[in-house]
């Protein structure tokens, strides 16, 4: 084999490997809970929109399904615990977890079944109408949701039986939700660098080419669109393990419009945006949108614009370019 | 209520919904930009309208035509500046840069006017009831379905019958097509565009009194809007008029008798028959 | 129509009174095809006489409205693409479908691994994949793609992304390969990579190609089919086709000149 292409073979072989700042994010995210006692809340809450928008990044960033109801699944992991804990007494977290990913991954294994036949304007409509109809029958079957007002106050049990949840500083809320997201990634990390997350690329890149590799595309986005609503579900159960209650919030337009936009402003198709973005995105309206509601919209709007037009690779495409550009002065 | 009632009722919300979503519908199919600010515009031109007559003294249809003027000078400035950026985009670009641009109009609308919900004063002689010998009814709900099925045909003919409607049918079905025989496309986008930017403000001035008005507006009708394009079909006038219509009754009647649920029928109903004509009500077959 | 080829070797594909109409416009006619083991067979016609349509026809991304496709024997007219593919029907396309955000490396990579049954796999990094890798990289080295190995398609030059679609094409180990206008686009300083490539294709493949390049099917083909207007005008040896007058006057005249 002649050099290029052994380098080329060399590099491809290599390209899953974990690399030394990989350790960061989970350093970090430890230091914090110790650094941060008072803040332990919030963090929890970053942690789950970051499992969450990784979630989508396996759809939007690989697949290249674009839908504007990925809030359908977190609602119906969240539901699933919370309508478990309220009504018949299942309040294991972990087994919740389990349930959560089982019930959103077949909403998601069913919606996207029917649906990922369309694509364009119908399909951004069709994920749309699946979410606002989830939305609608929880808030109309108010015995089992609790309808407008949700289920307040859910008590979950113990995780492991050992970590009571601490409803005044949410320290073990934190550490949970630091943990499902460890596994969670691990699991999503696998599957972007097998061949079956490079098929997704593949059908993201060059659909009629891939149909004229012989792949079986349909089959393949369907089951990333049920794998990725299950992750989603997961992290919509995790929300209500911490917080304790679940309402119509879950599943709206703003949660699935949410976390697009964090995906896209830390950058899609690349793991780690959904880390950035989440964190961006919510330290910034932590401290902002208290203050100055109208002042962080008006911005908002503006950087989605402008990522829009210029940076459509998000915060780490931007440091990219600016890396390559440094490198090749 | 009884039926007929209803029935106008649903009617009249359902030209709103038509004059709102019917320059949406043309923009996405002839352009294939997903413009979810088209709310926003109409949003604008509600402002626009109400304040001038509360603060201007202007007649109602008077104001109708500023705010139409307006909004459509503002959609060229932003057509010719950003949208045509963004026609060779992806959709998910294209869902970004708009949803931005709604952030953006909100905040500026709340920076300008405030958040509150704003109260549209009807002139005298659209108040009232009017009655039409088996009924009496509401003489405003009356004029908006006179003046949706008016736009309805007087777009149809234009669409039909004028050199420029013929153009953007041509371009709707094949653009490149249109291209090659000369049709100016770049300047056609432009012009549609501001015509369907213009109408949504009529439509935002007009419905104001049945969707209220204040800076959430685009957002809490984008769904609305949306299907009615989607169901209508893209570039269809016709096919919008009769979804609007259908959507607009069902809507009325499901929240008088189901005021709990009644809307979860409506997003069924429109996934249903977008799995069955992802093309529209009209819309040809792989178009 | 004129009579099947004297010394006919084993008939791989063959279609059987092939039509296809959008509406009112017919774009296939009757079209009776036989395309041997083997075969080096060029497919031409002036522009619009349907031949994409025939090769999307063969592949399955067109359903006929009437008539058989049959490969090996074994009617394949409804089979989906997908389908096709796995039986051996390869593809190449008029304008570059290429996964122009990955190196070329994976570009074949990904279509040595449908082939493997190996493109779904979810536990094990694709790059471990060493029977994969290994192969595409021999067929890499086969076009001369060697020194772009590790490049994004996006940045090649188009004449060498030509030669990413073949190599893709020929990592589905194809019994049938069907080449839509191989040297569209490619500045002619380039095309003789392009020749050699397709003079080097495996002998046992047979390989159906569109082009315009009469220089090119000449020194290729050894059987020609003329298109024209949605049905088949002439089919023979190279040298029949290049004597027959009425080809002159519909195609090769001004394909010639030109």
């Amino acid at each position: 084999m002649s050099r290029p292409v052994q380098t080329a073979v060399q590099e491809l072989a290599a390209r899953h490997r974990l690399r030394w700042w990989e350790a960061l994010p989970w350093v970090a995210g430890l230091a914090a809970y110790f650094l941060f006692p008072g803040y332990l809340a919030f963090g929890t809450q970053v942690l789950v929109t970051i499992l969450f928008a990784l979630s989508l990044d396996l759809v939007l960033g690989y697949a290249g399904i674009v839908t504007l109801g990925h809030a359908a699944f977190f609602g119906a992991g969240a539901y699933t615990v919370g309508m478990l804990a309220a009504h018949w007494g299942w309040s294991e977290p972990l087994t919740g977890l389990l349930a959560a990913a089982l019930v959103a991954g077949a909403v998601g294994l069913a919606s996207g079944w029917v649906l990922l036949r369309t694509h364009g304007l119908t399909l951004l409509m069709l994920t749309l109408c699946t979410m606002a109809l989830l939305e609608q029958a929880a808030n109309m079957f108010s015995g089992l949701t609790g309808g407008f007002d949700g289920m307040p106050g859910l008590a979950f049990k113990p995780i492991l039986g050992l970590f009571e949840f601490d409803v005044l500083y949410f320290r073990s809320q934190y550490l949970y939700a630091l943990a499902v997201l460890f596994a969670c990634f691990i699991l999503v990390r696998l599957l972007v660098y097998s061949p079956f997350g490079r098929s997704l690329t593949g059908i993201r890149e060059n659909l009629l080419r891939m149909h004229a590799v012989g792949a079986p595309v349909r089959a393949r986005q369907v089951l990333a669109y049920a794998i990725s609503a299950a992750l989603a579900g997961v992290a919509g159960a995790v929300f209500v393990h911490a917080t304790g209650y679940v309402n119509l919030a879950v599943l709206g337009l703003e949660r699935a419009a949410g976390v697009l936009i964090i995906l896209i402003l830390g950058g899609h198709g690349r793991l780690y945006g959904a880390f950035v973005g989440a964190i961006v995105y919510m330290v910034l309206e932590h401290t902002l949108s208290k203050a100055y509601p109208t002042a962080w919209q008006l911005g908002l709007g503006l950087a989605l614009m402008l990522v829009a037009l210029y940076a459509r690779n998000g915060l780490l495409g931007l440091a990219e370019d600016l890396r390559r550009r440094w490198s090749a002065r | 209520m009884d039926l007929v009632s209803i029935l106008l009722g649903g009617l009249a919300a359902g030209m709103v919904l038509f004059i709102v979503s019917v320059g949406l519908s043309v923009t996405m199919g002839l352009m294939g930009f997903v413009n979810l600010a088209h709310g926003a515009f109409a949003m604008l031109g509600g402002y626009v309208i109400v304040y001038s007559m509360r603060h201007w003294g202007l007649a109602f249809g008077a104001a109708l035509l500023l705010g139409f003027a307006a909004v459509a000078a503002l959609a060229v400035v932003l057509e010719r500046t950003l949208y045509a950026r963004l026609y060779r985009a992806t959709e998910l670009d294209q869902v970004l840069f708009t949803i931005g641009l709604v952030f953006v109009l909100i905040a500026l609308v709340t920076l300008a006017v405030g958040p509150e919900s704003q109260r549209v004063v009807l002139p005298a002689w659209l108040d009232g009831q009017t009655d039409l010998g088996f009924i009496k009814y509401r003489t405003y709900s009356l004029a908006l379905i006179a003046a949706g099925t008016l736009l309805m045909l007087a777009l149809w003919l234009g669409f039909e019958r004028t050199r420029i409607g013929a153009k953007i049918r041509a371009a709707v079905d094949n653009r490149r097509m249109a291209e090659s025989v000369g049709v100016d496309v770049g300047l056609l986008f432009t012009l549609t565009f501001a015509l369907g930017s213009g109408l949504a403000a009529v439509g935002g001035g007009l419905g104001a009194e049945i969707l209220g008005l204040d800076p959430q507006y685009p957002l809490r009708y984008l769904t609305y809007f949306l299907i009615a394009v989607a169901v209508g079909g893209l570039g269809r006038v016709t096919g919008v008029f009769f979804a609007a219509l259908l959507i607009g009754v069902l809507d009325f009647t499901l929240k008088i008798y189901f005021p709990k649920g009644g809307t979860m029928f409506i997003y069924a109903l429109t996934l249903v028959f977008l799995l069955a004509r992802p093309q529209g009500i009209f819309g040809k077959a792989g178009a | 129509m004129s009579a099947p080829a004297a010394g006919a070797g084993r008939v791989l594909l063959e279609t059987q009174r092939l039509c296809k109409s959008f509406g009112a416009l017919e774009v296939a006619r009757d079209i009776d095809f036989r395309l041997e083991a083997g075969a080096r067979h060029a497919l031409i016609g002036p522009n619009g006489a349907g031949k994409t349509t025939f090769v999307n026809l063969l592949t399955g991304v067109l359903a006929p409205s009437s008539g058989r496709v049959l490969l090996d024997g074994e009617e394949v007219t409804r089979l989906a693409q997908a389908k096709r593919v796995k039986r051996g029907i390869a593809r190449t396309f008029q304008i570059n479908q290429l996964f122009r955000g990955l190196t070329v490396l994976e570009n074949v990579c990904i279509a040595v691994a449908e082939r493997m049954q190996a493109g779904g796999a979810m536990l094990r990094p694709a790059g471990l994949r060493t029977d994969v890798t290994g192969e595409a990289s021999r067929l890499i080295e086969t076009l001369r793609l060697t020194a772009d190995a590790g490049r994004r398609v996006a940045e090649l030059p188009y004449g060498r992304q030509r030669l990413v679609e073949i190599a893709i094409a020929l990592g589905l180990k194809p019994r049938v390969l069907l080449l839509d206008e191989p040297a569209a686009g490619i500045p002619s300083a380039e095309s003789h990579i392009l020749l050699e490539a397709i003079a080097a294709l495996p002998r046992e493949i047979a390989v159906l190609i569109i082009e315009h390049d009469m220089d090119l099917v000449f020194r290729f083909a050894q059987r020609i089919t003329v298109m024209v207007s949605g049905a088949v005008f002439a089919q023979g040896a190279p040298a029949e086709i290049a004597a027959n007058r009425e080809v002159r006057a519909v195609y090769l005249g001004s394909a010639l000149d030109a």
